[in-house]
């Protein structure tokens, strides 16, 4: 179960920095829709968020993985969910103290994030099987990824829906705001754009690789 | 056909056609839609045009810069974003910013057709997607309803059309450039439509009125005789399924005679049938042969669907007009209807086993 290899740092930033662009949670997992749909109204709200998880799914699977030799293969996947409501009951408190604007617009999307697939899914694909280390260095990555897919489509909606980012305005009294943006449905459109020019991206890089192979055999 | 050599055929189904190519019956419709476009720009003027035009610009930009079809651009030629960009222009307000009308054209190419893979894939009429889009993100723009301008003020401007992108403001400098071109502005009175008086109360427009088109509205709904008179001429052309437009007429009658029996106070079926996009969306949009139901019965199960729905939000919902939603929300259960609605195999008992 646990390797024990060598401690290697470039190891370490490997496993933190995959999360990040290369295994995204969102644009390429598409996993943690709900809060990524739900939030994102304004760059803020979906900034909050993502610290918000990346502090749940950090500590969360800090705690699984020193734990994973004693937690019991039946009741993993409950042992899971009751520590990651833990520390999400922790970060509900913590939000509702420091910023409780914030936490009175993100509503009950913070206890929600309790049934967040990505951090289920990192603790049962990644945390259980790996050292404390790694564990916190690809949580950490996979919650900046987060975070960071949080806040494009918080700040594109923000900005096409009220003119501003952060709540400074932009573009003057004049602009004419895409009401649909910090609506629901401009979340759906939004997302859909982003994840398209994610897999535009994607298989641009694919057709160059493929491109520069047959540059090379022949 | 006869021409080849008539020994022998090798040939895929269908063997029986109508000789009818997707150019030819967009033709179709685009004939049947100019006297709408002629009454649009008789009653609106030179707004009229502006908006009609624009969006057809929009459309067909976006169908020529992110079509899949090579050589680029060659699928304008079917004329399909041409019609789209007209439908949409016909079902937006005289007064919309142009900037709007060219962003609706873009959303109703791309969301609406390219998104779901061109011509012939989409599952929700373009036009009507392009309004919803504009709907949801510009809602009082797009229920500013202006009245109709004399025939002399034909050449006034509505300012609102020329709000620079983005936003809703003009400089300085342009509104005095377009006064010099144009003359004075027509002011944009906002005014309510047949439908708002039923839901915000106030007195309903004349019989008359509405057949002839002297109502405020969007550019092509207005004049009810218009398009009954191009409605069956399409039809007799079998243009479209004329199940389709008349289930969707006589349900809302049916269903609005109903409520009108037991309450004097709701709007009286012939109201309910004239005012409003419902004989435009009829005629227009829910017969779009991509998007509705192909087997007859399917038509008719369709037909009464929308009917139901627009009956449903006129008199009970929040909004004053419901045609759109209710085509889009039966565009949606096409292929469901499709499904069911299949005619029986040869072959087969009425039961569905294969006889023997």
């Amino acid at each position: 179960m646990s390797n024990h290899k060598p401690a290697d740092p470039s190891q370490y930033y490997a496993e933190f920095v995959k999360g990040i662009w290369k295994e995204n949670p969102v644009f390429v997992q598409v996993l943690g829709m709900c809060p990524m749909l739900a939030v994102t109204n304004s760059a803020m709200n979906g900034l909050a968020m993502g610290c918000a998880t990346t502090f749940v799914l950090v500590c969360s699977s800090l705690l699984v993985s020193s734990l994973r030799t004693f937690i019991p293969k039946q009741v993993r996947i409950t042992t899971y969910i009751i520590i990651i409501a833990t520390f999400v009951t922790m970060a509900d408190y913590i939000l509702k103290a420091a910023v409780p604007d914030i936490h009175k617009e993100l509503g009950a999307f913070i206890q929600l994030i309790v049934v967040n697939c990505l951090i289920l899914g990192r603790q049962e694909a990644f945390a259980s099987r790996n050292t404390p280390v790694r564990a916190v260095c690809d949580a950490a990555g996979m919650a900046i990824g987060f975070t960071f897919a949080l806040l494009c489509l918080g700040a594109t909606r923000e900005i096409l829906g009220s003119g501003s980012i952060f709540g400074f305005s932009l573009f003057g009294p004049n602009y004419e705001p895409w009401v649909i943006m910090i609506l629901p449905p401009g979340g759906f459109l939004m997302l859909g754009m982003i994840l398209l020019f994610f897999n535009w991206l994607q298989q641009r890089k694919l057709r160059r690789r493929r491109i520069a192979g047959r540059g090379v055999t022949t | 056909m006869t021409k080849r050599d008539p020994h022998l055929l090798l040939q895929a189904a269908p063997f029986l056609r109508r000789g009818i190519t997707t150019p030819g019956l967009m033709m179709d419709v685009l004939l049947g839609l100019a006297p709408l476009v002629l009454a649009a720009i008789y009653f609106f003027g030179l707004s009229a045009v502006l908006v009609l035009l624009t969006c057809t610009i929009g459309a067909v930009a976006t169908e020529w810069a992110l079509s899949p079809a090579r050589p680029r651009g060659s699928s304008i030629k079917d004329g399909s974003a041409i019609l789209t960009g007209i439908i949409l222009g016909l079902c937006l307000p005289p007064a919309i910013p142009l900037w709007m009308a060219f962003l609706g054209g873009v959303a109703a190419i791309g969301l609406g057709k390219l998104m779901f893979g061109g011509l012939g894939q989409n599952l929700f009429n373009p036009a009507l997607v392009g309004r919803a889009f504009l709907q949801a993100a510009f809602p009082t723009a797009i229920t500013t309803w202006s009245q109709q301008g004399t025939i002399t003020e034909f050449w006034g401007l509505r300012l609102s059309s020329w709000y620079v992108p983005f936003t809703h403001w003009v400089p300085d400098w342009l509104r005095i450039l377009l006064e010099g071109v144009f003359g004075p502005q027509v002011d944009v009175i906002s005014s309510a439509t047949p439908l708002a008086f039923i839901k915000f109360g106030g007195e309903a427009a004349p019989f008359n009125n509405l057949l002839l088109g002297n109502t405020a509205g969007s550019l092509g709904e207005t004049c009810a005789l218009l398009i009954i008179i191009c409605g069956i001429i399409l039809a007799f052309r079998r243009t479209f399924d004329w199940r389709i437009p008349v289930s969707i007429l006589l349900t809302v009658a049916a269903a609005s005679g109903i409520v009108w029996l037991f309450n004097h106070d709701s709007p009286s079926p012939l109201y309910m049938l004239l005012s409003g996009g419902l004989l435009f969306g009829a005629v227009y949009m829910a017969t779009d042969p991509v998007t509705s139901p192909i087997a007859p019965r399917g038509a008719w199960i369709f037909g009464i669907g929308v009917g139901l729905i627009v009956v449903l939000i006129r008199l009970w919902g929040g909004l004053p007009e419901g045609v759109m939603y209710a085509i889009l929300l039966m565009n949606a259960a096409t292929p469901l209807i499709d499904r069911i609605a299949q005619p029986r195999a040869f072959g087969r008992t009425i039961t569905g086993e294969v006889s023997a």
